[in-house]
């Protein structure tokens, strides 16, 4: 209800009345659970929310939101969230979009989104396939991966989406998985009380098209050795009985085992999340199975200002020093003459 | 003005500035303008420039021209002919010659006539023989020597010296025609506040020249061209980019609407979004985006969150812009998009004029996608196209597309500034916070437009977007929905023409020959018309600003005339939409597509052509 206070809104107040039309077992419903859960967390009227969204399967999210949504064109999200959020600072903006929306057709706006820092959230679920056009690949499909459209293998290296939001100043990435819903409430929390881009990669499993695609690390059995939840301040640790970590040997990232080769949990890397400097944070962004663990969490979260503020703050400092305060005053500023 | 010089006092007169793109012929053109317009003149004013920045010295290809068209009465081109030729080096004879009228004026640089610039022209040995202009008033100035003379006791370096040459040209052009130099002394004072010397430099290069045109009598009898019986009121100078940002500004604060702009550079547009980039103490917000994509999107990011949404572009960005300009037919958000034309196709001539994006600004998108489109036809009334843009954009939820040119938007004109408490008022048609559960579809009886619900407004919370959709706001793949859907956007488009005004004749309201124009061609058309009217023929002429919908009256003024002819600088793209449009009716044609604009000689020509046939 428009009157309700924020501290009193449960995921229901979220859910619209729309029948949710993706593919049974779609890693997308717990994406949304999570959203819906991660809301009520953070303090905003509903009505300050609004779900911007591009072209896919994932895309279509905002029409089981009830909260104000745009349903855009592929790959334009990125643009559209950015006028949302700049042309009214106050809403709090939330871009939903695929690896094809963001990082194929709408790569362009999405690296420039991150560069300018608007304060916006972006969802971008990872599924390695298009799935509305049924079963290509795309730009974060691994190398050899069958598909309709690469019926040999396909021949392009993948993107990273880490390492593409890092490489364009990205200064908030995290990564969760679609079965974690958990985790991804709590990044979303997170990433929502983040001034400035946040970057959000789930890793989400498309049952149709490409099913498992994240299995190898992300099924109940191996999870807790294939994938390391990192958190700002704590010792990267992954394991059984948090039995690994990782160290930093020379200019990489090494996993060892606590208590052989004399290796103590004090020899551990603490995660630094805050630190300015992209360097580690980049590495562990890159981890890869079955070399190292895929790091979860958040992996970056750096404040600086941001593109709407600063706009903010140019309007007003130049509103104070200038004699135009209307257009009867600019009309009438500079050279003009009186025709009697 | 020497003594026993003679002035005689002229209607009207056309003056010409060429050179090299370095040599500063926008601004001689520029300052002469204003001193004219401060004086009384009515003028129009025609920068013809190449897309280099600067194009290889001394090169035909790399001239650029200034033309100012001034007079006691109405003037409303920038002139076919010019009576002055300036013409900075060789190439820019080479350039201009044709253009000179019979007996005309040509100063020019003698210093700068040397063996290779000559050669780089394509000359032997002497331009004013080679191009038989032997009979012309011909002033060899040595100019860059005059200038080293006059500024030898400053201190500056030789390249800013020379750099004042065009001054020195430009005072030669106002004892020509008796006028003052005060107000482009101003103009260098204030210019150059900081760095007096290179005011004075230039002041003494406007002066070296204007007393030496004086010493060898340029020109007997000297011209006077009186002031303008104009209406009374305040003017200023205006340019097409500049008064469209301007109309802008206006109509969001009649309509109580922040602007926001998204866009990308592009020749010749870019002014617009300079021009909103300034204005942040109106409150503006401009967003330079990463593409032309990039800029109708968030346009329609900032509509949806309740702004007064523009973006600016010329032809190829048009091309890009088309699949959002769709969505925003879809979600029904009012955005404008302006474009403003420039010869294509592709990158086309970048710099110079056409009016060949009417089909694609029509047309150009997938599926059956009307949106509103105008056309503006002078620089200054680029500010009422601009309003009325925004104001059919708001008031009726649709995107509405502002075609100007490149002849619009970098020609000057004075410009009767409007007070804004004549403006009429801009009424967004927003949603209704008690009508709870919102429809995001539901429509206003009378101009079919859904309501505006902001982002931020308790209780509206609702989806748009560019699936097909109920009037809940729920998609829908209902065959019958859709169809009713289409029919209530075009409907809903259709009927914005009860809110525009007719269509009004200039000339005979009946006659042999209707001449139809659209947009920027305008000036030539009506001048040709007024001539031919006052030779006695019996000769009507409308100008289009509003393209679709069409207005009311149409068809009854286009009943009056025993003939049509459409004139527009493409291949007859407007003339095609009439066909469709107007069915009964045949439709003659003239058509130009050169980068430049009509002249009004060639019109009456091809007017008197059409007149003759029986």
């Amino acid at each position: 209800m428009a009157d309700k206070q924020t501290s009193q809104y449960s995921p229901k107040d979220f859910k619209s009345d729309q029948e949710i039309r993706w593919c049974p077992g779609c890693g997308n419903h717990a994406v949304l659970n999570a959203v819906q859960k991660a809301l009520p967390e953070l303090g905003i009227p509903k009505e300050k929310f609004a779900f911007i969204s591009g072209i896919g399967c994932s895309s279509r999210f905002p029409y089981y939101m009830d909260t104000y949504g745009f349903h855009g064109i592929h790959g334009r999200a990125s643009a559209i969230a950015s006028g949302v959020k700049i042309a009214n600072p106050e809403l709090s903006v939330w871009q939903i979009t695929g690896d094809g929306d963001a990082l194929a057709i709408g790569g362009n706006h999405f690296i420039h989104l991150i560069r300018r820092n608007i304060d916006i959230n972006i969802i971008l679920f990872n599924n390695e396939i298009y799935g509305l056009t049924k079963g290509q690949y795309s730009p974060t499909s691994e190398k050899g991966l069958v598909t309709k459209t690469s019926p040999y293998g396909t021949i392009e290296e993948p993107f990273s989406t880490g390492e593409l939001v890092i490489g364009a100043k990205g200064r908030f990435f995290a990564r969760t998985i679609d079965v974690n819903v958990t985790l991804s409430t709590r990044i979303f929390i997170e990433a929502g009380k983040h001034k400035g881009t946040s970057v959000i990669e789930v890793l989400q499993n498309c049952i149709i098209f490409n099913d498992g695609i994240h299995e190898k690390v992300a099924s109940r059995e191996v999870r807790e050795d294939r994938t390391i939840i990192l958190e700002h301040g704590k010792p990267m640790l992954f394991g059984k009985e948090n039995s690994k970590g990782l160290i930093l040997n020379g200019l990489k990232l090494q996993v060892v085992r606590l208590g052989e080769n004399g290796i103590s949990e004090k020899d551990i890397l603490i995660h630094d999340a805050q630190e300015p400097n992209p360097g580690i944070q980049y590495m562990l962004a890159n981890m890869k199975y079955p070399e190292y663990p895929v790091a979860l969490g958040v992996i970056r979260s750096v404040d600086v200002s941001t593109y709407e503020d600063d706009l903010t703050g140019q309007i007003n400092s130049v509103r104070k020093d200038s004699k135009i305060k209307c257009m009867d005053d600019l009309m009438h500023s500079g050279s003009i003459w009186k025709v009697e | 003005m020497a003594k026993d010089t003679k002035v005689i006092a002229r209607e009207e007169v056309v003056i010409r500035f060429s050179g090299d793109s370095g040599d500063g012929m926008q601004l001689s053109g520029t300052l002469f303008s204003d001193t004219a317009a401060l004086y009384g003149n009515d003028l129009t004013t025609f920068p013809d420039y190449p897309a280099e920045i600067r194009a290889p010295q001394g090169s035909v290809g790399g001239v650029s021209g200034f033309q100012i068209h001034l007079g006691h009465s109405e003037i409303e081109t920038p002139g076919d002919y010019t009576d002055v030729l300036v013409a900075m080096n060789p190439a820019a004879i080479k350039a201009n010659a044709a253009l000179v009228k019979q007996g005309g004026t040509i100063i020019y640089d003698k210093d700068n006539f040397t063996d290779k610039n000559l050669e780089k022209a394509g000359y032997v040995s002497d331009p004013i023989a080679e191009e038989k202009l032997e009979t012309y008033n011909i002033i060899a100035a040595p100019i860059s020597s005059m200038v080293k003379e006059a500024l030898k006791d400053y201190g500056l370096d030789p390249k800013s010296v020379l750099r004042t040459k065009n001054m020195f040209a430009l005072g030669m052009v106002y004892w020509l025609f008796d006028r003052k130099l005060k107000y482009t002394e101003q103009y260098f004072d204030k210019k150059f506040e900081k760095k007096p010397e290179i005011a004075e430099a230039n002041k003494v290069a406007l002066r070296a020249g204007y007393y030496y045109a004086e010493t060898i009598e340029a020109l007997n009898p000297v011209i006077k061209i009186e002031p303008a019986p104009i209406a009374k009121g305040t003017y200023r100078n205006i340019c097409g980019n500049v008064a469209t940002a301007w109309g802008f500004l206006a109509a969001a604060e009649k309509a109580g609407l922040e602007v926001f702009i998204g866009s990308y550079p592009i020749t010749p547009a870019t002014g617009i979004l300079e021009e909103l980039a300034l204005r942040k103490d109106l409150g503006v917000k401009s967003f330079q985006a990463e593409d032309e994509i990039a800029g109708i999107c968030s346009v329609l990011g900032a509509s949806f969150a309740g702004r007064l949404a523009i973006t600016s572009t010329s032809g190829p960005g048009l091309a890009l812009k088309s699949e959002a300009i769709g969505l925003a037919v879809m979600a029904e958000l009012p955005i404008v998009i302006v474009d403003v034309q420039r010869a294509g196709p592709s990158t086309g001539l970048p710099t110079k004029t056409e009016q060949a994006d009417l089909m694609q600004a029509l047309y150009g998108r997938n599926g059956e996608c009307p949106v509103v489109v105008l056309a503006a036809s002078t620089p200054s009334n680029c500010f009422h196209y601009a309003f009325e843009a925004a104001r059919i954009a708001v008031e009726h939820m649709t995107p509405v597309l502002l075609l100007t040119d490149s002849y619009l938007g970098n020609g000057c004109e004075p410009w009767r500034i409007p007070s804004m408490k004549d403006l009429p008022e801009i009424h967004p048609p927003f949603a209704d916070r008690n009508e709870i559960p919102f429809l995001p579809y539901k429509r206003d009886c009378d101009t079919l437009a859904r309501s505006w619900a902001i982002p931020g407004t308790p209780g509206l919370e609702h989806r748009i977007g560019g699936l097909e959709k109920t009037i809940k706001g729920t998609v829908s793949y209902i065959p019958e929905n859709h169809e009713m859907m289409v029919k209530l956007r075009a409907d809903k488009v259709a009927r914005v023409a009860e809110k525009i005004p007719d269509l009004k004749v200039t000339g005979e309201e009946s006659g042999d020959l209707l001449v139809v124009g659209w947009g920027g061609s305008r000036g030539y058309l009506i001048t040709a018309v007024r001539e031919l009217q006052s030779e006695g023929y019996k000769v009507g002429f409308v100008n289009f600003n509003y393209i679709n919908p069409l207005p009311k009256n149409v068809r009854e003024i286009f009943g009056k005339f025993r003939k049509i002819v459409v004139a527009e600088l493409n291949l007859g793209q407007f003339a095609g939409y009439l066909r469709m449009n107007l069915q009964e009716f045949r439709y003659e044609q003239i058509n130009k597509v050169q980068g430049l604009p009509f002249t009004t000689g060639e019109i009456k020509e091809k007017c008197l052509k059409i007149l003759e046939v029986e």
